[in-house]
């Protein structure tokens, strides 16, 4: 309990720090932000008393501290280009990034599950030399290049796949929807599930040299009964985590992903946010993917001691 | 001690074959970008009659939406992105070397300190940052390298404060310590030297790593200007043909991912010949 206290203590001091991270990043920007409100016939006292009420004219602190009070109201201020609630934007495009990233991160995993165990347990067989070698494709491949190659061959030469977007005009199904998924998610699934599947591997293959693995194999117990009912088990365990851990990179394929098959997401708001220097809409979304990031990492780390009782007896 | 380790690599790479060829496309990558310019085509060569031309003898890699020889492009371009491979990871590897040692070395309130911040760099969305960053900055290859350098060093932080920690309790350190050395050169002197095989493999995995998000970030049409190019600045333009010529955005994906794996392969071979299990 001690324990978890602590996190959650780490997770607050590191919000903060992201929270001045983001508020610098802004502060540091070019222009004056005075200047989306100026309008050609305003006067230089009109101006100055804009600067004022804005409140510019305060020392940075000050400023500092009042953006992160509205924050932690939800109040993530207006967007520059469409004046709406950043807030309302993020949540708007939210299940479209949730969509894409939990899906490829459940296919993930599965695929993990099956090709991580078995190649772990057939050390250097030809299945797990050839696993491996895509592993190393999986994450050496640049994102973009093998969606743009993926677009090429199923939508411009056989004509299989929608090219771009989440839905066709008018047409709201399930199926229709499934469809637009498939290449943006094979896209992303690849990379994590290379990542998920070399951190299971060499799991099991530690596991398999463990004294219980031997023990049971002398007590005349099936190699398949051990491998699922003991060795899956722990070797499960540190995947929680690298499962949390794998969130950072996650949301960035996302990003990249979603611009290359236009997907409506978080990713593409943030693309657009930054090509028209639209900073509170910028500082909303950094400020939330860190909170996604730092919240899912903390309920790994719960989940991790709730699963395995020697740290849960420990705290 | 220094004999060993050569020996130890080349037992290591002697039966990693798939390690032998990534080292190997590493150096004819890097000399085909530092010769390129005995390729005799210009990359920069615009010719209205030869656009679009698909690869053949006279132009290996076809030509581009301009009539550039693609080849050329590909070579120029390569030089750019390993460049920017190389110095990112050589400021990202003195970064987390600095803030590694100190942290682990000095533990308590500068060690806590550092380590969240490590924290809360590491939960922010780094290709977010280095995007808006970049929107900031002139784009130009010397500013994507400080961008990259300056968001991908806390891994190797991390691992050199852990491995700092541990060295730190070795006899020879609490001896140096003892005898009165200074702090600074307890770190250089004793510490370093023994956790650099790790710092090596963190880096060469580094690279990997920074090739990649140039790429990316100059697919987003931030790096270098036109008409110089990256890989990733070419799969960026390239993108508007992939109809008529889906050639223009294979060979240079292509290459990021034969120079990629081959860093990747490279590492994970030095890791095995480090820390043999």
């Amino acid at each position: 309990m001690k324990k978890i206290v602590n996190r959650i203590i780490q997770c607050i001091l590191t919000m903060f720090i992201v929270s001045i991270i983001c508020f610098a990043l802004v502060k540091a920007a070019p222009g004056d932000p005075v200047m989306t409100y100026v309008e050609p016939n305003m006067s230089e006292e009109y101006i100055a008393n804009l600067r004022e009420s804005l409140g510019l004219t305060k020392p940075m602190w000050e400023q500092y501290a009042l953006w992160l009070g509205r924050i932690l109201q939800g109040n993530f201020g207006n967007s520059l280009m469409n004046s709406r609630p950043v807030l309302t934007q993020i949540l708007e495009r939210l299940p479209a990034t949730m969509i894409l990233m939990g899906t490829s991160m459940v296919l993930g995993f599965v695929i993990a599950l099956f090709l991580g165990l078995y190649s772990g347990k057939n050390k250097n067989g030809i299945l797990d030399k050839i696993v491996s070698f895509f592993c190393f494709v999986g994450i050496s491949i640049p994102t973009f290049w093998f969606g743009i190659m993926l677009i090429y061959l199923l939508s411009v030469y056989f004509h299989l796949l929608p090219s771009i977007g989440m839905h066709s005009e008018g047409d709201g199904s399930l199926g229709d929807l499934i469809i637009h998924l498939i290449m943006p998610c094979a896209v992303l699934t690849f990379s994590n599930a290379s990542q998920y599947i070399r951190y299971l591997r060499s799991s099991t293959i530690t596991e398999m040299s463990s004294d219980y693995v031997a023990v049971q194999t002398a007590y005349g117990m099936k190699e398949s009964g051990i491998l699922f009912k003991h060795v899956l088990k722990n070797a499960m365990l540190p995947m929680i985590t690298v499962l949390g851990m794998s969130l950072q990179t996650l949301v960035s394929g996302a990003i990249i992903t979603e611009q290359v098959f236009a997907w409506p997401g978080i990713g593409q708001l943030a693309v657009t946010a930054v090509s028209q220097f639209d900073y509170p809409l910028i500082m909303g979304i950094t400020m939330f993917t860190a909170l996604l990031v730092v919240a899912g990492n903390l309920l790994a780390d719960i989940l991790y001691a709730v699963f395995d009782p020697r740290i849960r007896k420990a705290t | 001690m220094r004999e060993n380790l050569w020996k130890n690599i080349r037992l290591g790479f002697k039966t990693n074959k798939l390690a032998v060829a990534g080292a190997a496309a590493i150096v004819i990558l890097t000399l085909a970008a530092v010769f390129a310019f005995l390729y005799p085509m210009d990359p920069n060569q615009i010719s209205v009659t030869d656009r679009w031309l698909w690869p053949c003898q006279a132009h290996p890699f076809g030509t581009d939406d301009m009539g550039r020889d693609y080849l050329a492009r590909c070579l120029y371009g390569g030089r750019a992105s390993l460049a920017a491979g190389f110095m990112a990871m050589i400021l990202s590897t003195f970064i987390g070397i600095v803030v590694g040692s100190v942290s682990g070395f000095m533990g308590g309130a500068v060690d806590a300190v550092l380590m969240r911040i490590v924290d809360a760099l590491m939960s922010l969305p780094t290709f977010l940052i280095m995007v808006v960053m970049n929107a900031y900055l002139e784009p130009g290859l010397q500013n994507v390298v400080l961008i990259i350098g300056f968001l991908t060093w806390m891994n190797i932080a991390r691992i050199v404060r852990g491995e700092t920690i541990a060295v730190n309790q070795r006899e020879y350190v609490i001896y140096a310590k003892i005898s009165g050395q200074k702090k600074m050169a307890v770190i250089v002197k004793h510490i370093l030297p023994n956790i650099m095989p790790t710092i090596i493999v963190a880096a060469t995995m580094n690279i990997a790593n920074a090739i990649l998000m140039e790429s990316a970030l100059s697919f987003f049409g931030m790096g270098l200007r036109p008409p110089a190019a990256s890989w990733g600045s070419m799969l960026s333009n390239a993108q508007g043909y992939i109809a008529t010529a889906p050639y223009m955005a294979f060979f240079p994906g292509l290459l990021i991912l034969i120079t990629v794996i081959s860093f990747n392969y490279l590492g994970e071979a030095l890791r095995k010949v480090f820390e043999p299990k």
